[in-house]
């Protein structure tokens, strides 16, 4: 008698089809297992907009009494396992509106499980991960994230593997057979990988570039989820691994205390433009790194930042506060320096520090010793990076 | 803060006048004493009436505000609320599938708490085609957080036009209003109207102010982010408290123009006549109330103890003055000049609202619903007294509940 819940962190559009196949996928699986389970979404925790962390789960229970112990709540409180599908939100989540920042693990039990998809190694991820006070298990599921679209999926069997990794590691859940015996029932089992849209080589050069196998034409589903399932492991975190990382937390107002009709204060000219409670920096996978030296003092990114994150400087070069930003790489569209502005994978990063005075400082504003491999390394290091030195 | 003008008309008429002027006309009077700065319009009758009257106070160089004829409804009530947050006092209105078509931004003023006045030129809804008056438009914001009143008269247009500025705008409040006029009975009637000079309305109306929600380059504020399930209850908890301070303000607005002009007093949410020993009254709203009233009178000549209740303000409820008054009589019947299908004993609006205000009361009434005047059917004497002879015979057999359609062809 008991009830498991996997919960899966997903890029809200890109990744929702992903999350969606995975967490229906546990629900009918666990039903040939005789239990009983419910697929939701609980997009309260973001309303669903392009790259935006959001979560879906799968509650199964023995028994329908159990089950509905389980939804009578908004959202599972504790989970079996948590998958997180893209590792930059291993920084932690911050939803859409003034929650503060929910660390990944957040809801693991003790002794769960934390998948996460990634090229990188448990122990680079786990220089983001905030600690935990009490022991959990993580497994990389080696894969770049897998986006797609609102309507378009990309069927690289990413789904697979990780269900593979799941019967693995958490058969409490769902066992392999029984996954296998629901492909079968879904016609999906024999399928065959059909190749990516972009074309294979353009597709998996900077993939297997970071060590990531890439999946024969030809191989099916099943073969995929059978290989992930042996090649499974985890990796015990103690108690206290992990960083402080960014806990942003805060009280919210009663009515009394807040302004009356839906005003909120906006910035103020000469006054800090970001919005206190809400940061939003976990929405990018992605964060402008400025080229100071060969800025040209335009202001094209200050105009055109829709998150107003460029700050003036004495010199002349626009600071950029990366709390506020959200990635949208409007600023390197806009700046006219070649590789001026350049988009630098969030993961490269273990702060959220003002570049300009790391600039100042003479400091490097990307230390590329995340793992990320020859692919980040070579963004990053462009005209950017002093040294490779591991900050982490 | 409104935009100051200087009133053109302030000087040259020291005195009341009395004009004969219709309910619409009425209204556009008093838009001009409240130096009502933006007005956005689209035709439909009945409101067009307003505009008509308004545009040539516009011309005639008497009403000096921003005339935006807009491109639709739904429009027309986005400039004012947005007017309204700069700081402008605005006015706006529409009749019928026109309210409607506008229900987005109807539905979204009250949690903005932008309080601009409003008229419902009451008609039924389409399909059919149809112009007269039926209630069902307005009852359809009835839970947003608008204030709803239900004119009579011509006299009563213009007041409540400034009484309802001076409610709504009230820091306390802050919330949207719309006076309700029945179609053709009030808004194409011509009555004898008093009409206040500009000195006694400027130091009764004071100039609206907004406060620090200004939306201002010098003031830099957000209006209405999104908002998750963490802030949506509080916003709506706002809302609440706001109507709930509603009733008190209301007294006050209209206790201060009965001191000013001298109408307007006695209670803000019922007005009783022939009551003091009845034991049947019927309660309606709006103009229905003259047929009513007539019959009244001519069933107390055979010594018949029946009188009526008007109901005033509809939101808020005046549940308070409707409990003590309708709980002296003995039968009750209430007629609905909408519907609500399907609803508690399949009856009105009004019907269940009066039910429910009746059923903490320290004694119940027999009550009755009646469904009359659709789409703009007269309310005839014939059917009042119908009205009346099922309201006595329920109170009689000690059986509520009834609710029955007057005046429908069989
Ligand atoms: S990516 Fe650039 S433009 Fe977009 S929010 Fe960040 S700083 Fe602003
Ligand atoms: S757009 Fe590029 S060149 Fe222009 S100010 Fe910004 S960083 Fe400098």
């Amino acid at each position: 008698m008991a009830s498991t819940a996997v919960e899966v962190i997903y890029r809200g559009i890109f990744q929702k089809t992903l999350a969606g196949t995975l967490v229906k996928t546990l629900v009918l699986a666990a039903h040939r297992e005789g239990k009983i389970g419910t697929a939701m979404s609980r997009y309260g925790d973001s309303p669903e907009r392009n790259g935006i962390p959001a979560k879906q789960f799968a509650v199964i229970a023995d028994s329908q009494d159990e089950l509905e112990e389980s939804l009578a709540k908004y959202e599972p409180k504790a989970t079996d396992v948590s998958i997180c599908l893209d590792d930059n939100m291993c920084k932690g989540i911050e939803s859409w509106s003034w929650y503060g920042v929910q660390p990944i693990n957040a809801l693991v039990k003790p002794g769960g499980l934390l998948i996460v998809t990634s090229l990188r190694t448990p122990d680079l991820l786990l220089r983001h991960i905030h600690w935990r006070d009490q022991p959990y298990r993580i497994a990389i599921v080696k894969a770049e994230a897998s986006l797609g679209g609102l309507w378009v999926y990309r069927d690289d069997h990413t789904d697979m593997r990780l269900l593979g990794a799941v019967a693995r590691l958490a058969p409490q859940v769902v066992g392999l057979d029984a996954l296998v015996q629901s492909l079968h029932e879904k016609g999906l089992a024999d399928q065959p990988y059909a190749g990516d849209t972009e074309g294979d080589a353009r597709a998996w050069a900077p993939r297997q570039a970071a060590g990531q196998q890439p999946i024969p034409v030809g191989q099916t589903k099943l073969e995929s989820m059978q290989q992930a399932y042996e090649a499974a492991t985890d990796r015990p975190v103690a108690p206290g691994e992990g960083v402080e990382g960014n806990r942003l937390t805060f009280e919210k107002p009663g009515w009394k205390d807040m302004r009356i009709g839906v005003v909120v204060d906006a910035p103020k000219p000469g006054v800090d433009a970001s919005i206190e409670v809400f940061k939003k920096w976990s929405t990018r996978t992605k964060r402008p790194v400025v080229n100071f030296d060969t800025c040209i003092e335009c202001d094209l990114c200050w105009l055109h930042c829709p998150d107003e994150c460029f700050v003036p400087t004495p010199e002349g070069v626009y600071d950029v506060k990366y709390e506020s930003c959200c990635g949208c790489g409007v600023c390197e569209e806009v700046c006219p320096v070649d590789r001026c502005i350049v988009m630098v994978d969030e993961i490269e990063f273990t702060d959220l520090e003002s570049p300009y005075q790391k600039w100042k400082r003479g400091e490097p504003l990307v230390a590329p010793a995340s793992g990320g491999g020859a692919k980040y390394g070579a963004a990053a290091a462009d005209g950017n990076t002093g040294n490779a030195e591991d900050r982490g | 803060m409104a935009v100051a003008k200087t009133s053109k008309t302030a000087a040259n008429v020291p005195q009341s006048q009395e004009e004969l002027i219709s309910g619409s006309e009425a209204v556009a009077q008093a838009l001009r004493l409240a130096d009502v700065d933006v007005i956005s319009a689209y035709p439909i009758r009945p409101y067009d009436t307003v505009m008509q009257y308004v545009s040539k106070l516009i011309a005639d160089g008497r009403l000096d505000c921003e005339f935006i004829v807009a491109e639709s409804e739904h429009s027309q009530f986005e400039i004012v609320k947005h007017a309204c947050s700069v700081g402008a006092r605005a006015f706006c209105g529409s009749s019928g599938v026109g309210w409607m078509y506008a229900m987005e931004c109807l539905a979204v003023t009250p949690s903005l708490r932008l309080p601009y006045l409003a008229i419902c030129g009451n008609r039924a809804l389409d399909d059919p085609g149809a112009f007269g008056t039926e209630h069902n438009d307005a009852m359809c914001v009835r839970d947003l957080g608008w204030m709803l009143y239900w004119v009579e008269t011509a006299q009563e247009a213009l007041d409540m036009t400034l009484i309802g500025y001076r409610a709504a705008e009230d820091q306390r409040l802050s919330l949207p209003c719309a006076l309700c006029l029945d179609g053709a009975f009030l808004t194409h009637s011509a009555q004898i109207v008093s009409v206040p000079p500009q000195d006694l309305v400027n130091s009764y109306l004071p100039r609206f102010d907004l406060g620090d929600r200004v939306l201002h380059p010098d003031n830099p504020i957000s209006i209405a982010p999104q908002a998750n399930e963490d802030w949506l209850m509080e916003i709506r908890k706002q809302m609440d408290a706001a109507m709930r301070r509603a009733p008190e303000v209301i007294r006050e607005a209209h206790g201060e123009f009965h001191r000013a002009f001298g109408r307007q007093g006695g209670s803000p949410f019922i007005e009783e006549y022939m009551t003091d020993d009845a034991e049947t009254v019927l309660v309606g709203m709006g103009t229905m109330a003259s047929p009513v009233r007539v019959m009244v009178r001519k069933l107390r000549a055979q010594g018949e103890k029946v009188g009526f209740v008007r109901v005033k303000w509809f939101r808020p409820f005046g549940t308070d003055e409707i409990r003590t008054s309708l709980q002296r009589f003995k039968a009750v019947g209430v007629v609905d000049r909408d519907f609500s299908l399907g609803a508690a004993d399949m009856g009105g609006v009004l019907y269940n609202d009066v039910r429910a205000t009746m059923y903490d009361a320290q004694r119940r009434p027999v009550i009755s619903g009646f469904i009359a005047g659709l789409g703009g059917r007269e309310i005839e004497e014939k059917d009042v007294l119908e009205m009346f002879r099922r309201t006595q015979q329920a109170g009689a057999d000690g059986r509520g509940g009834e609710v029955t359609w007057i005046g429908v062809r069989e």
